[in-house]
C-alpha cells in the first residue's frame, strides 16, 4: 500500500510541477488573475508532495518492506536503524528522488525570498524554470528509476546496503553535496529569467545569497566527501582526481568565480553577460557531475551499478537545459555597459580571477572527458592520471593566488595608488613566515616554497582588514565574509602543499610485537584479534604510537567483512592533532605470522578540511548575519 | 612609445604566454596519459614501448601466489584469450580476489612479466573491467 501511495504523490508532484512551469509561460494560466498565489501554491504543493514521497519511501526502508525492489537491494534486516535511513539515498533511485526534493525545497525557499517579491516577473519566471528542471527529472524518475517499483517474487531478507556507504560521514556528504549541486539551480534561473523578462543587472542582486548558500552545500559536500575518502575508502588519500570528484570540483570553481562576479554585476553593473554565463555554466556542470555519477560512463575508483538508459535521459536532460539557455542569453544579451577598465581597479582584478577559476575548470572538464570522447570515438581507452592534474592545475592557480591578494587592496573604478606600499609590509611577512618551513620540515623543493608562500601571502591579506581596524571584529564585520573565505583558502593550500611536500608514505610488512618507524613515530603492532559488529566480523590490530620511545595513543585499525557481502572493508587507524595526522591500515595476513601494513605521517593534513570550514563560516556570515551590518557598505 | 605600439607588444606578449601554457598542458597531457587495453591488446604491443599503461582482466583462478611473509606477489591477469603474468609489491586492495575484475598499472620488463605499481580493484562486488562482459556471460 505504501508504495502505490509514493507511486500517487510522485505524480502529484509531477502534475504540479507541469503548472508551476506553464505557470510562468502559458498565456492562458496568465488570465488567471492572481498568476503568483497560483505559482506559490503549486509550489508549495509540489515541495509537500515530495516530503511525503521521501517520508513514504523510508518507511518502507524501516518496515524492511523487501517487496519494494529498490529497499531490497539497497537494505537488509541486519541493517543498523541509522544506515537504514541513509540507505534512502544509498541507491540511483532513492538519490534523484532526494535530488527532486532538494531542488523543490530550494524553490520554496526562493518563492520565500522577500526582497525578490518586488520583481514579480523576475520572480515568476525563474519559479517556473525551476518547475521545468523539476519536471524533467521527475518524469525521468518516474520513466527510468521508479523507487516505489515492487518486486516478485517478495525476498525474505534484502541485499543490504553497500558497506562502503556504512559510515557517518557518508550519511550527510551526498544531501550536503546534492544542496550544492541542485542549489546552483536558482541562480541558473533567475539568469535566464532575468534574460527574458527585465534583461537587466537586477538579478544579481537576488542570485548572491543563493550563489552563496549553494558554493557553501558544496564546498562543504566536497570537504566531507575528502574526508570520507580519507579514512574509509583505504589508503590514505584525500583527493584521487577521480571523475567523480572532478564532477563536483568544476561547478565549485565556476560557482566560485560567479560569487565574485555577481559582486561586481551588482555593485557596479559591469559583466552582467559573464555572471550570466557563469550561472548558466554552473548550473550545466551541476547537470555533468550529476551525468557521469550516475550513468558511471567512466572508468573511475567509484562504481555505480549503471544504466546507459538512464545516462542517455541525464545527457538528454543537460544538453536541453544548457543548449536553451545559451541560446536564450545569444538571442537577448544586451550588450555590456561601455566603461573604460582600469588594470589594477577592483573590477579588473575581479575579473582576471574569475578567468583563472574558468581556466581551473576548463582543464578538468577536458581531463575528466577527453576519455570519454575518445572511447566513444572508438579511438581506444585512456584514462587521465592525477600527475596531470597536479600539474596543469599549477597554472591558473599560481597567478590566482598572487592576485588574490592584490584585489584585497585595489580599490573599485579607478586604479588604486600606492599598491606596491600598501603590499609590501606583506609580501615581506609572508616570506620571513614562509622561510620557517624548510627550516621545520626540512627543504623540499622550490614549488613548496612558493606554495607555502602564496598560501601565507593569501591568510596575511585576508587578514589583513582586521589589522588596518585595530583588531575591532565590530569594524572589520563588513569584510569578515572576505577575509574567512581567504584565510580558509590559504589554510587549504598551505594543508594540500605541506602535506604533499613533507608527507611519507609505505607499505610495510609487520609481525606481533615488531614495530615499523615513519619519519620520527614508531609504531608498534602488539595484538591481532577479531571481533564481531552489528553486521560485520571484524579483524583488528592494536597498534601503539610513540615519539622518541615516548608513548602517544593506541590505534584499532580494523579490517570488516560484512555479512551481506563478501567484501572486505578497511577501517584505518589514525592519530590526529592539528599538525600531523598519523595513519595506519591494515593490509592482510601475509604468512608467517606477519600482517601487511600501510603507513602514514602527514604533517598539517588537517588544513586540508578546517580550510573549507573557515571557507563556509564566511559564507554563513555574509548569508545570515551580515545583512544588517553590511548592506551596501562593501 | 605610441600606443598602438604598446598594445601590440602586449598583445604578442598574451600570445606568447597562452601559447607557452598550452604547450605545456598539452605536453604534460600526453606524458601522463594512460592507455586502457585487454591482455590480448597488451600482448600485441609487448615490445612497443617502456611507458606505463593499464590492463584491466580477470584474476585467473589458482594464479595467485605469495612469497611468505612479503609484501611481493604475483598471479595472472586474463580475458579469456591471453594472459600475462603480473608482478606487485604491496598491499593489494581489499576486493582483490581471484576471479574478480581489476585494472592494473605498470609496464612490461624484459622478461615479458608486467611490473604493476598500482592494482585497483572496484568498490562493486558486480563490477566488471569494460570489454570482458560477453566472455564471462557466456562462461556462465
Amino acid at each position: 500500500m505504501i508504495p502505490e501511495l509514493g507511486q500517487i504523490f510522485l505524480v502529484a508532484a509531477l502534475a504540479s510541477a507541469l503548472f508551476q512551469f506553464l505557470g510562468g509561460i502559458s498565456p492562458l494560466l496568465n488570465k488567471i488573475e492572481n498568476i503568483e498565489t497560483f505559482i506559490d501554491r503549486v509550489t508549495t504543493f509540489q515541495t509537500i508532495s515530495l516530503v511525503i514521497c521521501f517520508a513514504l519511501l523510508t518507511t518502507s526502508f524501516l518496515q524492511d518492506d523487501f517487496s519494494v525492489l529498490y529497499v531490497a537491494s539497497n537494505s537488509n534486516t541486519a541493517l543498523p536503524i541509522g544506515y537504514k535511513f541513509a540507505a534512502v539515498w544509498g541507491g540511483h533511485e532513492g538519490s534523484l528522488l532526494l535530488w527532486v526534493l532538494i531542488l523543490s525545497l530550494w524553490t520554496l525557499l526562493l518563492s520565500k525570498d522577500k526582497a525578490l517579491k518586488s520583481s514579480p516577473d523576475l520572480r515568476i519566471q525563474s519559479l517556473s524554470i525551476l518547475g521545468l528542471i523539476s519536471l524533467g527529472f521527475l518524469i525521468f524518475i518516474l520513466y527510468t528509476s521508479n523507487p516505489f517499483e515492487r518486486l516478485f517474487p517478495i525476498p525474505l531478507q534484502g541485499r543490504g546496503l553497500n558497506p562502503l556507504l556504512q559510515d557517518p560521514a557518508l550519511v550527510i556528504h551526498p544531501p550536503t553535496l546534492y544542496a550544492g549541486y541542485v542549489g546552483l539551480a536558482v541562480p541558473f534561473s533567475l539568469a535566464v529569467s532575468s534574460l527574458l523578462t527585465v534583461n537587466n543587472h537586477q538579478w544579481a542582486k537576488h542570485a548572491r545569497s543563493w550563489t552563496i548558500l549553494s558554493w557553501m552545500f558544496l564546498t562543504g559536500g566536497i570537504a566531507l566527501g575528502s574526508w570520507w575518502a580519507y579514512y574509509e575508502l583505504g589508503w590514505g588519500g584525500w583527493w584521487f582526481w577521480d571523475p567523480v570528484e572532478n564532477a563536483s570540483l568544476m561547478p565549485w570553481f565556476i560557482a566560485t568565480a560567479l560569487m565574485h562576479s555577481l559582486i561586481v554585476t551588482e555593485k557596479r553593473e559591469l559583466f552582467n553577460g559573464f555572471s550570466t554565463l557563469l550561472a548558466i555554466t554552473a548550473f550545466s556542470l551541476s547537470l555533468l557531475g550529476t551525468f557521469l555519477v550516475r550513468s558511471g560512463v567512466l572508468i573511475s575508483v567509484h562504481s555505480f551499478a549503471s544504466d546507459p538508459q538512464r545516462g542517455l535521459f541525464i545527457l538528454v536532460l543537460l544538453a536541453f537545459f544548457s543548449g536553451s539557455a545559451l541560446m536564450i542569453y545569444s538571442v537577448k544579451q544586451k550588450k555590456n555597459k561601455q566603461e573604460k577598465l582600469h588594470p589594477l581597479s577592483r573590477e579588473s582584478l575581479l575579473l582576471l580571477n574569475n578567468v583563472f577559476l574558468c581556466a581551473s575548470a576548463g582543464l578538468v572538464l577536458i581531463g575528466t572527458i577527453y576519455p570519454l570522447i575518445l572511447e566513444m570515438l572508438d579511438l581506444g581507452k585512456i584514462s587521465v592520471g592525477p600527475p596531470y592534474f597536479n600539474f596543469v592545475i599549477l597554472f591558473p592557480f599560481i597567478p590566482l593566488l598572487i592576485s588574490i591578494g592584490v584585489a584585497v587592496f585595489s580599490n573599485w573604478s579607478h586604479d588604486s595608488k600606492n599598491l606596491i606600499k600598501k603590499v609590501s609590509p606583506i609580501i615581506l611577512g609572508a616570506i620571513v613566515l614562509s622561510l620557517l618551513f624548510p627550516l621545520i620540515y626540512g627543504w623540499a623543493s622550490l614549488l613548496t616554497l612558493v606554495g607555502v608562500l602564496l598560501a601565507l601571502w593569501t591568510i596575511l591579506t585576508g587578514v589583513s582588514p582586521l589589522i588596518k581596524n585595530q583588531f575591532s571584529i565590530n569594524k572589520s564585520m563588513t569584510y569578515m565574509p572576505m577575509m574567512l573565505g581567504h584565510i580558509g583558502l590559504g589554510l587549504m593550500i598551505l594543508g594540500i602543499t605541506v602535506t604533499s611536500s613533507y608527507g611519507i608514505t609505505f607499505d610495510d610488512s609487520m609481525g606481533i610485537e615488531q614495530s615499523s618507524t615513519v619519519g620520527d613515530y614508531e609504531f608498534r603492532l602488539t595484538e591481532i584479534g577479531k571481533r564481531n559488529g552489528p553486521n560485520y566480523l571484524a579483524q583488528y590490530a592494536t597498534i601503539e604510537i610513540s615519539k622518541d620511545g615516548e608513548y602517544i595513543e593506541t590505534v584499532y585499525p580494523e579490517k570488516r567483512v560484512y555479512d551481506s557481502s563478501t567484501m572486505g572493508m578497511t577501517e584505518a587507524g589514525i592519530e590526529a592533532n592539528l599538525f600531523r595526522d598519523l595513519f595506519i591500515a591494515i593490509g592482510e595476513d601475509i604468512g608467517g605470522g606477519s600482517w601487511s601494513m600501510h603507513l602514514q605521517y602527514k604533517p598539517l593534513l588537517r588544513l586540508i578540511w578546517y580550510g573549507p570550514i573557515v571557507m563556509m563560516m564566511g559564507g554563513l556570515i555574509r548569508v545570515f548575519l551580515s545583512k544588517r551590518t553590511i548592506g551596501s557598505s562593501q | 612609445m605610441l600606443p598602438r605600439h604598446k598594445r601590440f607588444i602586449g598583445i604578442l606578449a598574451t600570445l606568447i604566454g597562452v601559447a607557452v601554457a598550452v604547450s605545456l598542458i598539452l605536453a604534460s597531457f600526453q606524458d601522463n596519459l594512460l592507455y586502457y587495453v585487454t591482455p590480448s591488446e597488451a600482448i600485441e604491443n609487448i615490445e612497443d614501448d617502456q611507458s606505463k599503461f593499464r590492463v584491466g582482466g580477470l584474476v585467473e583462478v589458482g594464479s595467485f601466489k605469495r612469497s611468505e611473509g612479503s609484501l611481493k606477489s604475483r598471479f595472472i591477469l586474463t580475458d579469456g584469450f591471453e594472459s600475462i603474468e603480473v608482478n606487485y609489491t604491496g598491499i593489494l586492495p581489499d576486493l582483490f580476489r581471484e576471479g574478480q575484475g581489476i585494472i592494473v598499472t605498470g609496464s612490461f620488463n624484459k622478461m615479458k612479466v608486467f611490473i604493476a605499481s598500482e592494482v585497483l580493484a572496484k568498490h562493486d562486488e558486480n563490477y566488471m573491467p569494460p570489454d570482458i562482459h560477453p566472455m564471462n556471460e557466456s562462461s556462465s
